[in-house]
């Protein structure tokens, strides 16, 4: 599950190339020295290394600190405060004391956060919900930028037919709206079993919306990586490399895909914010990540009942959400500022 | 220019087209999505799915169900609802769009008027902390799920600030017609247009202030500056012109999403019956004819106003309006 930490760590990895005893700044270095030099990109970074770190020890709080199955419920349970046995769900006491209260924030190792209304530990649930979270934005993303990467470069280098059959596709993928699209996928998937080829994906799967919310980004980055392949298709140096005889295909992985890359990887922090709210969407309405397993849309949706007796199970996911989305924001910024595209496409 | 704009609605027919066929495919052909199984439900008999089957047309070739969809879609426009039958799905649809547009509407109105004082009070002031501050505040904004904003908004102003001065004139959640009590419909309506236009202020002003400190670079605006104008006086009326453009085509899209939809989640949240509202019920009841509907109802609007967006660029650019044609 640790894998979700990868991509998020990515930027500050660039590959370094062949370490030379008189290091040459070549893009990549000089790239990372930028993103290392921006102050605000590298506090997000810390940030999202703190998050997916907690996230990822979440088996360890489970078992030394709460002390709980974050996907059982717990309605009958008591835990033991200040030396006296207090229920997790409480009987209410304001109105006409029916209902039940689910136990507030104790701070301490048991429901810090409290319960939700099925007794669970909601601390425990949201380091849970933080990993499924991190897993499917980072999964999306991975099959966002694979997919549009491959539509944008054959469209953009292929031309003709194959580029006004895949452009035109992508034009009606862009013109649908986002969560519409989602939603419609979700919907009719999420209780159907599919098998493509030797993978089958079950209902309740977390493969359903991480396929669904990767693809329906496709084509705001394919649309312009497809532009860009246009453009470096004209460049001197692919024109050279036709001129000599080089096939198609060795130009494509030579010559296009490496001037590319930055293009990608300026998306990657981009593109996991809009799919961690995407998920975070498709799961309030609950047709995203499905019980029992938790996500931090799911866990507000869950205190949606409870908004107004324990606000803090629908906050505390929102606080998340809010602080990794922030994070890969600004990140984002950084990892763009420093590649600067813009700046490569004008000289092209 | 006739052509260029033929050429566009040619194009937008076409595109309008595919998503129908799109939304068709997704809900009647998808492998495992039976929507006889759906309507019959869960533990039908064999004897019983053939019957509904035949009933709503389901044993015909996939091509003339979509024939016969559309007709009853556009055409005769007399869809019924598969749950409530005999509710037709184009009237609810027709009721459900004025709480919408007044949702959108207001909400626009927030966003255009606070994206451009943000984007142009941080291009005022860039590098220095006014604009620092405004960025992170816009960056905040375009990191929250709208939907878990409106709880919050909700847990305030419903309740915890409830009986105080500051949210006491909030009424209960729902949505009044504007012919039915004007007042109310605004009061109403408040707390929602906030909440829906914080994420794009957010956009908007980070967007302005790019557009215009890259204008800041032109030559005209050191001709301006040459010419000894007042700094007020080159932002207004000479930078901010040109980052207009940006703005507007931006602004054209992003209305018609949230009309078409986008809304959905601040309907749900804030319980306004609108279309989006509409949209997650009949998810919540598999009402398929519904969600198709409402579906195609909305990537038409969007698709209408990205057309719409671009015959006024092009009426607005001339450079666009050459390569056009």
């Amino acid at each position: 599950m640790s894998d979700a930490v990868l991509p998020a760590a990515a930027p500050s990895a660039v590959p370094a190339g062949g370490v030379a005893p008189r290091p040459a700044a070549g893009p990549w270095q000089t790239a990372a020295r930028k993103l290392r030099q921006d102050r605000p990109a590298m506090v997000a970074l810390l940030v999202l290394v703190l998050i997916v770190v907690a996230c990822a020890l979440a088996p360890a709080y489970a078992r030394y600190a709460s002390r709980e199955d974050p996907f059982a419920s717990n309605v009958d349970g008591s835990i033991t405060l200040d030396g006296q046995s207090v229920p997790v769900l409480q009987a209410e006491t304001a109105g006409l004391g029916l209902g039940l209260t689910p136990i507030g924030p104790t701070w301490h190792g048991q429901y810090f956060l409290g319960a939700d209304s099925q007794g669970r530990d909601v601390m425990e649930r949201l380091l849970y919900g933080g990993r499924t979270s991190l897993l499917i934005a980072t999964v999306a993303t991975v099959i966002c930028l694979v997919l549009a990467g491959v539509v944008g470069l054959v469209a953009g280098f292929a031309g003709g037919v194959v580029d006004a059959v895949l452009s035109r596709l992508l034009d009606v993928l862009w013109a649908f709206p986002i969560y519409l699209l989602a939603i419609s996928l979700s919907i009719v998937l999420i209780n159907t079993t599919i098998q493509i080829g030797p993978i089958s994906i079950t209902s309740g799967s977390l493969a359903l919306p991480m396929l669904i919310i990767g693809l329906v980004y496709v084509p705001y980055v394919a649309r312009p990586v497809r532009g860009q392949v246009l453009a470096l298709n004209r460049t001197d140096f692919v024109l050279a490399a036709r001129a000599l005889g080089v096939p198609p295909w060795r130009i494509l992985v030579r010559d296009i895909f490496p001037n590319v890359t930055t293009t990608l990887i300026v998306f990657v922090p981009l593109m996991m914010a809009l799919n961690m709210l995407t998920e975070s969407a498709l799961s309030f309405l609950s047709i995203g990540v499905q019980p029992p397993n938790a996500s931090w849309g799911t866990i507000i949706e869950d205190g949606q009942s409870l908004i107004y007796t324990r606000p803090l199970v629908a906050i505390a996911p929102g606080l998340c959400i809010v602080a990794t989305v922030l994070a890969l924001n600004v990140l984002g910024d950084g990892v763009r500022d420093a590649l600067d595209p813009r700046a490569k496409l004008r000289v092209s | 220019m006739l052509l260029a704009v033929v050429r566009r609605l040619v194009q937008m027919a076409f595109v309008m087209l595919g998503i129908s066929i799109l939304v068709f495919l997704i809900f009647f052909a998808t492998p495992g999505a039976d929507p006889a199984a759906r309507i019959a439900g869960r533990n039908a008999s064999p004897e019983v799915l053939a019957a509904v089957r035949h009933d709503f047309g389901f044993d015909r070739p996939v091509p003339i169900q979509y024939v016969l969809m559309m007709k009853r879609l556009f055409v005769t426009r007399d869809l019924t609802s598969f749950v409530n039958r005999g509710e037709r799905v184009i009237p609810a649809i027709v009721e459900s769009m004025p709480a919408t547009l007044s949702l959108v509407f207001g909400a626009a109105v927030v966003w255009v008027v606070f994206g451009l004082l943000i984007g142009v009070l941080a291009a005022a002031t860039r590098g220095r902390w006014p604009d620092r501050l405004l960025m992170i505040l816009g960056l905040i904004g375009v990191s929250m799920p709208v939907f878990w904003l409106g709880e919050v908004a909700n847990l305030i102003t419903q309740d915890r600030y409830h009986d105080t001065p500051f949210f006491s004139w909030v009424p209960a959640l729902g949505y009044t017609p504007l012919t039915q009590d004007p007042f109310l419909w605004f009061k109403g309506l408040v707390i929602p247009w906030i909440t829906l236009a914080i994420l794009y202020i957010g956009i908007y002003g980070r967007v302005l202030r790019a557009s215009l400190i890259e204008a800041y670079q032109e030559d005209y605006i050191r001709t301006a500056r040459a010419k000894g104008l007042s700094e007020t006086r080159i932002m207004l009326r000479h930078a901010l012109r040109t980052s207009l453009i940006t703005f507007v085509s931006l602004f054209g899209l992003d209305f018609g999403a949230l009309v078409g939809g986008g809304a959905l989640l601040t309907e749900v949240v804030f319980d306004i019956h609108g279309v989006g509202k509409l949209t997650v019920e009949a998810l919540q009841n598999l009402d398929l004819p519904f969600i198709m509907a409402t579906v195609m109802y909305a990537s038409f609007f969007v698709v209408a106003a990205n057309a719409v967006v671009d015959i006024v660029y092009a009426a607005l650019d001339p450079r666009v309006r050459a390569a056009a044609t």
